[in-house]
Order: C-alpha cells, then structure tokens, then sequence
C-alpha cells in the first residue's frame, strides 16, 4: 500500500487532530503533549509499553469520565471534541472498542444494540429500522463474527469468555458503523483463531470513508491488519512514528531501544 | 402516649362491637379471636425499639398512635368498578379473581375463570370466602388456621386474629393441577377516612398438587390505612405452589405476616413485589419441615420519596435434604429507606441443608438508605449455605460504556434500572403478570421514564 504523508491524502481538513494534548487522572499527569493526525483512509497503530498511556489516549477521545485534560485541543470533523458528551461523539461516529467491555447484568445484547442503533440512525438523519430488519442485520453481523445464535440473546457480556466479549466489541463495531474506530487492545487475550477473526472485521471495516486507530501492546494482530503509520506512545508523548516496518523493529529490539534513540537524540 | 391509648381503647370497642357476629360463630373460632384480643391488649404494637432486635430498623408508631376506622362497618358506600381495580392491579381474563373489599368477599367482583372450560377451570380447587369455607369446610380451615401464623407471634398477628371476619380460603385436593391461575385481591377503598383493614388468606395445597396464586393488595383512594393481612399456606407432600405478593397499596401501612409450611418433597416459590406502602412489613417465614423441600424466596422493591420497606425473612430447615434460595433486590430513589432482615435457621440434624440468601441495592439517589442484615444460624455440619448483600448506585463503568455506544444517558440509566429489576421478573411465570410488573417497576420511577424504543 502507497504510504502518503498525514494529510497528503486528503486536502480536506483531517477526521481527528489532537494538538499538544495533556490530560490527568487524579494528580498523575498521564498525557504529556500528544499530538495525532488522523484522515479517512488511514489506519494507526499506536504501540507503548503497558502505562504509557494508550488506553488514557483511547478514553479521552471517547470522553470517559474521570480524566482532565489541562491542556490541548482535539478536532474531530472540525469540531471541538472535548466539548462533546460521550453518547454524542457515539452518534457522531466514534466507536471505542474496549480494553475491558463491560457487562450489563439483564441486559440483552439485542434490545441493547438495537436502541444504540437506533440513537445512532436517527442522529444520521436515517429512517427507522423495523425489528425484522434489525434482527435480520444483527444476525448476519453475528454470523460474521462467529457468534453462536445464542449469544446475541445473552445479556451483554454477561458470563461471555474473554475472547467473546472482544469479539463482540467488533460484533456492535460492524452494527453501528461509526466513522473512526478506536480499539484499545482489542487483540489482547485472544487465541489466534478469534484473533483472525477480529482481524478479519476490522478489515470489513476499513474503507477509504473510515480510519482507525489501533491500540496495541504488541505487534501481533498488524500481521492481520496492515497499518499505514506506526506510533511508538512513551510517558505519555508520541516519541517516534513510521510505517508498518516500525512495528517489526518494535517487536525484534522491544520498546527501551526506543526510549535510547530518543534519549540519544535529545542531547 | 395518650394518643396511643386512645388509639387502642378504639381496637376495644371495635371488637366490642363484635359480639354480636363473634356469638354466631362456632366456638373454636370464637374462643380463638377472644384469646388473640387479649394478646394485643397484653403486648400491644412492638412500638418499643430497644432490644426489639426484629423492629429495630422500623417505627410503627405512626400506627400505634392513630385511630383507624375499623372497616366493620359494612360495604363502602359504593363498591368500586372493575376498572377501577384495572387501573390498580393486574387483572386478566383467564384468571381466576376473588376480591375482596374493605375485609369483605365481593361476589359481584369476583370472577369465576369457570367459564374457561375445558382448557382453564379449578378442576377439583376450592377458592371460597373465609366465611363460606367455615361454613362449608370447618374441619379443614379448623386444622389450618392458625396453626402456622400464630396469634401471639406478635400484636399485628394477634390484631388480624381478632379481627378474622373474612379472606380467602384456597384449597388443592390431592393430585390436581390447576391450570387457571387464582388471583385474590385485597381492596381497601376508603371513603377518605383512614380505614383499617385485615385480609386473611389461607392456601392448602394437598399432595402432589400444583396451584398459583397472586396475593394482590390495593388501595383505591390513597388514604393513609392499615393493612395488616396474615397468610398461612400449607404444602402437603410434593406439592408445588407458585405464590406472587404485590404490595400495590399506595400510601399504606401494611405489615403482612406470611406463614409457610412445607411438608416432604414440597416445592415453593414466592416472589413480591412491593412499591405501593408507605410503610410495608414484609414478614415471611417458611418452615421446611420434612426432606426433600425447597423453596425459592424472590422479592423485588422499588421505593421512592420517604417510603419505607422491611423485609424480614426467615427460613427454617428443621430438617434435612432440604434447599432455600433467597433473592431479593431493591430500587430506591428519594429518601426511601429499604431494611432487610431475618436469619436462615439450620437446625441440629439437618445435614444436607444447600441454603443462600442475597439482598442487593440500586440506590438512585444519595438520600436513599439501606439497612441489609442477612444472617445465618447453623446447628449442623454438613452443610452448604452462603450470604451476601450489597448496595451501590448505577455504575459509571456501565453508564459509559452505554452512552458510548450512542445511548443518551437517561435512556442508559432505564436500561441499568430495568436490567436491575429484570433479575427478578424474569422469574415471573405467568406472562402478563411480568409485563405488568415490568411496567409498574418504571412506572414509579417516574424520574427515568424515556419514550419507549419503537
Ligand atoms: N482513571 C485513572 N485513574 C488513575 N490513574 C490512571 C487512570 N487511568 C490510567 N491511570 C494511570 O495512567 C497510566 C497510564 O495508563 P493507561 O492509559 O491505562 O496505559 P496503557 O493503556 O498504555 O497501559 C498508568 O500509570 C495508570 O495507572
Ligand atoms: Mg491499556
């Protein structure tokens, strides 16, 4: 795939840009000036050692409570981001698959997905869906997702294995088709067959109308999913970004030769 | 304290002014509501606190210190529509209803699902008013009354004892299976005054037979009154009776006594619901009293400005091979506070006990209280039993991780509540009996109320 520089591609103004970004949780300061851009088309694996803040990154841009931001600016669509509430960035298209999905003890997963669904239609201008329909889609989606019938049924990630829940992360991706997917550690815990398979709706997912950023500890799941840049996050900063080679280096020399070079190019 | 007096010197003339009705009564009923007066008059409402460890997390001196109007006095003035008890309480077709107003069997409220034949019907059960069955069944309610839920178990049994006019009598023959579902109805219509009423009810479910039955409570004009019902129900060997509760009697005291008696192989399963009292009493006892019996005890309630709700359970395994499960959970907004209490008692000897009980709170608001004591009491070592009890408010965790998925955030909040609540009606057999109380459960919550999903 041809590597175009951030922004080259699209002479419109990017889908996200986050300038100088610093956010907190309590008194630790865990965003440190992070900047990000990101355009229709582009995939971005963001890469650290476990506490340098990506998943901080991944909640602030969906507007999880409990984090500040003290300073910097995040566009998404032009808009300021900060000022949205959570379920307003949702219908406006952002979608954070969860490092940890929740579960929501009687709750089914169809009524649930259904009424998200419908919040996020309505919001896109869209007429509603009739049941028949919906469930029609969902259990294509599920079908995709290699979900059991069964489990579409369950409450949401009630009593779901590990692996099930990520995969029904991608399950409710796929159903609500948001414009920028943010998937924080959506590999982790996995074996290589649901692996595979997340990867593979991902994949469905990517289209020159929506970007992705990918949160990753490892390089594993981008031999699947084959990003355009690769960001290296430390303490809280974006110390180094390339192409999907970067990933490679990352995982033969591992993170701490990172933070040499960039130590040895400060000085 | 003088208005306390007053309050009972009004009990006294009330049932002075029973003579009369008492004289016609066989002796044994007649002897039993004399020595359940005398009782009340000897210990009177558990008003004292201090090491009342039962009462100490409810006051039931605003009962003790007002005067209700005994609802001796008779039919109201006009006996209320059906759809004025439709617009209260569950009401079905295919049920099988007996309402009873003020205390009083209402025959012309009252539906027969009879005429459901062949499908539905009573087949072979008897659902009479107290007062016919005592005359057209004395021996049985003679052996049965009384005998579970005792007069001087405290002053509100020993009140309801005294004033046994009427309720309902429920009787299983051996080996029947009712298919139509018996609804008893309690109404308390008022004519504005605070009106005192006591609805017996007594269920005799014979061996290896399979009832249901919905005990509903009600209150037509919201006035402050007393409802103070006693409920035996008695299961013979392998009999399965399916028991709903529905405290739907708003602005009410009620403090309802349950008695369960569980013979060998027995299965029970009960679940209430309170929402309506300002002040409820939920005492329920079930006594497994031979192997093999179990029973399953859920509840759900859902509070709201300053009501008050008290459960206080107690089972007995007195003997072994026995099982008891305890669900009940709560939802409380405002300043309503919810106490749950009681003990799982294990006697000595009985080996094999499996025994959990759990209470567990949604509190919507920061005002809103929760005493939960859940307790258990083993006398015998091969056992199994676990407790456990929590209260929190709804989840950040969850709220985010709805609303990030495109849900506002009271539509969210809904969603939590009646995810909550579900955990409970989910068990509801009898479907428009759940849909109703899905209903109910966010129709008094009406700080969480979304235009419903199309
Ligand atoms: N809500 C929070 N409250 C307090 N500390 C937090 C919170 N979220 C993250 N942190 C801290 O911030 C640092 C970065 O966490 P995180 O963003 O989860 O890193 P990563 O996803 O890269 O492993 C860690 O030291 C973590 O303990
Ligand atoms: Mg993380």
């Amino acid at each position: 795939m041809a590597k175009v520089s951030p922004g080259g591609k699209n002479h419109s103004r990017p889908l996200l840009e986050v300038r100088n970004l610093h956010a907190a949780a309590g008194e630790a300061e865990i965003l440190r000036g992070l900047d990000l851009t990101v355009n229709l088309g582009e995939v971005h694996a963001i890469m650290g050692p476990n506490g340098s803040g990506k998943s901080t990154l991944a909640n602030v841009l969906a507007g999880r409570p409990g984090y500040r931001v003290t300073e910097g600016t995040v566009a998404y669509e032009g808009q300021d981001l900060l000022k949205m509430a959570p379920d307003v960035r949702a219908r406006k298209g952002i979608f954070l698959a969860f490092q940890y999905p929740v579960e929501l003890p009687g709750i089914r997963n169809r009524e649930f997905l259904r009424t998200a669904l419908e919040a996020v239609r309505q919001h896109r201008g869209e007429p509603k869906l009739a049941v028949r329909e919906f469930n029609k889609l969902l259990d294509e989606k599920a079908k995709a997702v290699g979900f059991e019938p069964d489990l579409v049924k369950r409450n949401v990630n009630e009593g779901f294995s590990g692996g099930e829940k990520k995969r029904n992360e991608i399950l409710q991706l796929s159903v609500l088709d948001p414009v920028l997917a943010l998937l924080d550690e959506t590999d982790s815990g996995l074996d290589i067959d649901a692996l595979k398979i997340v990867a593979e709706g991902v994949n469905r997912f990517r289209s020159p109308q929506k970007a992705i950023v990918l949160v990753t500890h490892y390089q594993r799941i981008l031999n699947y999913i084959t990003p355009d840049y690769v960001h290296v996050l430390m303490d809280g900063r974006i110390v180094k970004s390339g192409g999907r080679e970067l990933a490679l280096e990352l995982e033969a020399k591992g993170y701490e030769w990172v933070r040499e070079a960039v130590a040895a190019a400060a000085k | 304290m003088t208005q306390a007096l007053a309050a009972y010197d009004t009990y006294l003339s009330d049932f002075q002014a029973l003579t009369p009705e008492l004289d016609r009564q066989p002796e044994w009923l007649r002897d039993l509501r004399r020595r359940a007066f005398a009782h009340f008059q000897e210990v009177g409402f558990p008003t004292a606190r201090k090491g009342n460890e039962p009462w100490k997390y409810t006051n039931v001196g605003s009962i003790a210190e007002r005067r209700f109007a005994s609802a001796s006095g008779g039919p109201p003035d006009r006996e209320p529509a059906v759809e004025d008890l439709e617009a209260v309480a569950p009401w079905c077709t295919v049920w099988h209803e007996a309402v009873f107003v003020n205390g009083r069997y209402s025959p012309g409220l009252s539906a027969s699902a009879a005429t459901h034949e062949p499908k539905g019907g009573l087949r072979g059960a008897v659902v009479l008013s107290l007062q016919e069955a005592i005359a057209s069944h004395e021996d049985l309610v003679r052996e049965h009354l009384g005998r579970y839920a005792r007069y001087d178990h405290d002053g509100f049994t020993a009140l309801n004892a005294a004033f046994l006019r009427d309720g309902a009598f429920v009787y299983v023959p051996d080996g029947q299976e009712i298919p139509t579902h018996i609804h008893l109805l309690f109404v308390t219509a008022g004519a504005g005054e605070p009106m005192a009423t006591y609805p017996r009810t007594l269920i005799v479910a014979g061996r290896q037979s399979k009832v249901t039955v919905i005990e509903t409570y009600v209150s037509l004009d919201g006035a402050p009154c007393f409802t103070d019902p006693v409920t035996e129900i008695a299961l013979n060997e392998g009999a399965r009776v399916d028991h709903y509760r529905l405290l739907l009697d708003a602005g009410a005291y009620h403090i309802g006594t349950s008695r369960v008696h569980q013979d060998r192989d027995s299965s029970f399963a009960s679940l209430s619901f309170a929402t309506g009292p300002a002040l409820a009493r939920n005492d329920f006892q079930v006594l497994l009293d031979a192997p093999g019996a179990s029973c399953f005890l859920r509840g759900l309630y859902v509070t709201t400005g300053s009501q008050h709700i008290d459960n206080y359970l107690n089972i007995d395994h007195a003997q072994p091979h026995c099982t008891s499960r305890l669900y009940y959970k709560g939802i409380l907004d405002d300043e309503s506070r919810a106490v749950f209490g009681g003990t799982v008692l294990v006697r000595p000897g009985a080996d094999k006990t499996d025994a959990y009980q759990e209470d567990k709170n949604l509190l919507l608001s920061d005002r809103a209280e929760v005493d939960s004591k859940p307790s258990l009491e083993i006398y015998a070592d091969d056992v199994k039993c676990g407790h456990g009890a929590t209260a929190g408010a709804i989840a950040d965790e969850a709220l985010f991780y709805m609303r990030s998925r495109g849900l506002d955030e009271q539509t969210a909040r809904v969603f939590l509540i009646k995810g909550f609540a579900s955990e409970v009606l989910d068990a509801v057999q009898p479907e428009p009996l759940r849909h109703w109380l899905e209903e109910k459960t966010m129709r008094v919550l009406p700080r969480f109320t979304v235009e419903a999903p199309a």
